[in-house]
């Protein structure tokens, strides 16, 4: 499946092959794009190369449907900040509404229970998908230089991803989630030295009270996906200026003679 | 953004030459204008960043040295409460977040005949915070025991643990007699030899080389 040609805009178009073509330079090939709106802005800002750059990049023989486990983990966090949002409309962060809040919007709200199912169900997803993007890259040997840093910014980005489940989890404020929510935070207590102080950042005072919901819920829509959008763009950044790598099953091609050469 | 300060004392340049000293540079100069600028430039980055950052952590964590006011609570007539038997009552723990911040504590009166290190005429409010992970436990009659239902700790009559993996026995709340009502007041942690110590969080153990690696925290009352 391919997108018909003639549908790209000229800047964005396929480059050429090194030693193809007419040998135009790209500025000299600007008088002859047309004035569109892409042609504009790319004129401006330089983009198209950036896109093209990245989108007909080379890819290793045998990619195959593991290689989208990633992309597949990125559209899960888009639905996360999307439904996300729109469940911030309807949300309100205070101990005695939070549950009545959470309950308007799953039974009156015109496709509220199907937006806070994405938004709950695609937490799960993410979390399942973040590991077996994790397995994959681990079991393709995928870590190894000069690809560690992206590993290092992956696994930040999975500790993240599980604070974000576990901030999340308190929002609806039901039993379930306020016990839970107890039990999570007496466990970070329970490290020495450190923990109880940090037990009480976590709920903001001694006891659960009424800044205990509001800091979890400013965390886990302001503090966190500012933290993973700039990591998300870390992660890709790297994976376009490093290119993925093949399978591990696939032995690079080596002449004969060279083979030779090196056993005697 | 160095090489103009370390070329500028004649040192050899590109192909042996002494480079020219800059117009304004005199023998012996170790600071010169665009060091100054450099380093009075991230001064004041640094001092912007520090603006910003430090009351924002500052008022992140203020809460770990809030203590919070001390607040007692009627219970109940002294009539109400035996020996024997423990009364379960509800109070408010927390003000202002509704049915959250209240929890149920079990009251009986001392009993010095059975346990003697109770002092006589006092009340015994035991909490139902679980000392494993804080789930809330229940006092089963046909047992005799306090039992959580979450991961099964269980406690003998005094709150002593029997069994599960709490670390330490239940805690309490201070107690007082206010014309003839008694009252609740502020929670504290016990060893297991049942001395008071300022109240921990469920899962940290007391007495002992515990209260030091669990170190006791400015937002918890002093015990009694």
């Amino acid at each position: 499946m391919k997108f018909p040609d003639m549908l790209i805009p000229g800047p964005l178009k396929k480059p050429q092959k090194p030693g193809t073509g007419d040998g135009a330079a790209p500025a000299e090939g600007l008088q002859g794009a047309p004035a569109d709106l892409v042609g504009w802005v790319d004129e401006r800002t330089g983009g198209a190369s950036f896109l093209t750059g990245m989108l007909y990049r080379k890819v290793p023989k045998g990619t195959n449907w593991f290689y989208t486990l990633g992309s597949a983990t990125l559209f899960a966090f888009t639905v996360q900040a999307v439904t996300g949002v729109f469940l911030a409309m309807y949300y309100d962060p205070s101990p005695t509404q939070a549950y009545a809040s959470v309950s308007h919007l799953t039974n009156d709200v015109f496709l509220g229970e199907f937006v806070r199912g994405m938004h709950k169900w695609g937490a799960s997803v993410m979390i399942i998908l973040i590991w077996l993007h994790m397995a994959r890259t681990f079991v393709f040997g995928a870590y190894k230089y000069p690809r560690e840093l992206n590993w290092v910014i992956g696994v930040v980005l999975l500790i993240l991803t599980m604070v974000m489940g576990f901030t999340g989890y308190l929002l609806p404020f039901d039993q379930r989630s306020f016990w839970a929510t107890v039990v999570g935070v007496n466990i970070t207590g329970t490290g020495p030295l450190l923990g109880p102080y940090l037990a009480d950042f976590l709920r903001g005072g001694a006891e659960f009270g009424q800044t205990t919901l509001s800091r979890f819920y400013a965390i886990h829509m302001l503090l966190l996906p500012g933290l993973i959008i700039a990591l998300i763009g870390a992660h890709l950044y790297l994976v376009v200026k490093l290119g993925t790598t093949a399978p591990p099953w696939l032995e690079p091609k080596r002449r004969r003679t060279i083979v030779k050469e090196e056993r005697v | 953004m160095a090489d103009a300060a370390d070329k500028s004392n004649g040192s050899p340049g590109a192909g042996g030459l002494p480079t020219p000293d800059p117009p304004g540079h005199f023998e012996g100069e170790s600071m010169n204008r665009r060091k100054a600028l450099t380093i009075a430039g991230q001064a004041v980055g640094g001092l912007a960043g520090a603006v910003i950052v430090l009351p924002a952590v500052g008022f992140a964590v203020a809460p770990i040295f809030d203590s919070p006011e001390e607040r007692w609570e009627s219970v109940g007539p002294v009539s109400r409460f035996r020996a024997d038997v423990y009364k379960p009552v509800v109070f408010t723990l927390v003000e202002g977040v509704g049915e959250a911040g209240k929890t149920t504590a079990y009251v009986r009166r001392s009993d010095p005949q059975t346990f003697p290190s109770e002092s006589p005429g006092t009340f015994i409010a035991l909490s139902t915070r679980c000392a494993h992970l804080g789930c809330p436990v229940k006092f089963v009659d046909a047992a005799g025991n306090f039992i959580c239902p979450c991961h099964g700790g269980v406690y003998d009559f005094e709150g002593k643990v029997i069994g599960g993996p709490p670390v330490r026995p239940l805690d309490r709340f201070q107690t007082r007699v206010r014309n003839g009502q008694v009252q609740l007041g502020p929670r504290y942690s016990v060893t297991s030899q049942l001395d008071p110590v300022r109240y921990r969080d469920p899962g940290e153990f007391t007495g002992g080389i515990w209260n030091v690696l669990y170190p006791p925290r400015p937002s918890t009352p002093p015990p009694p």
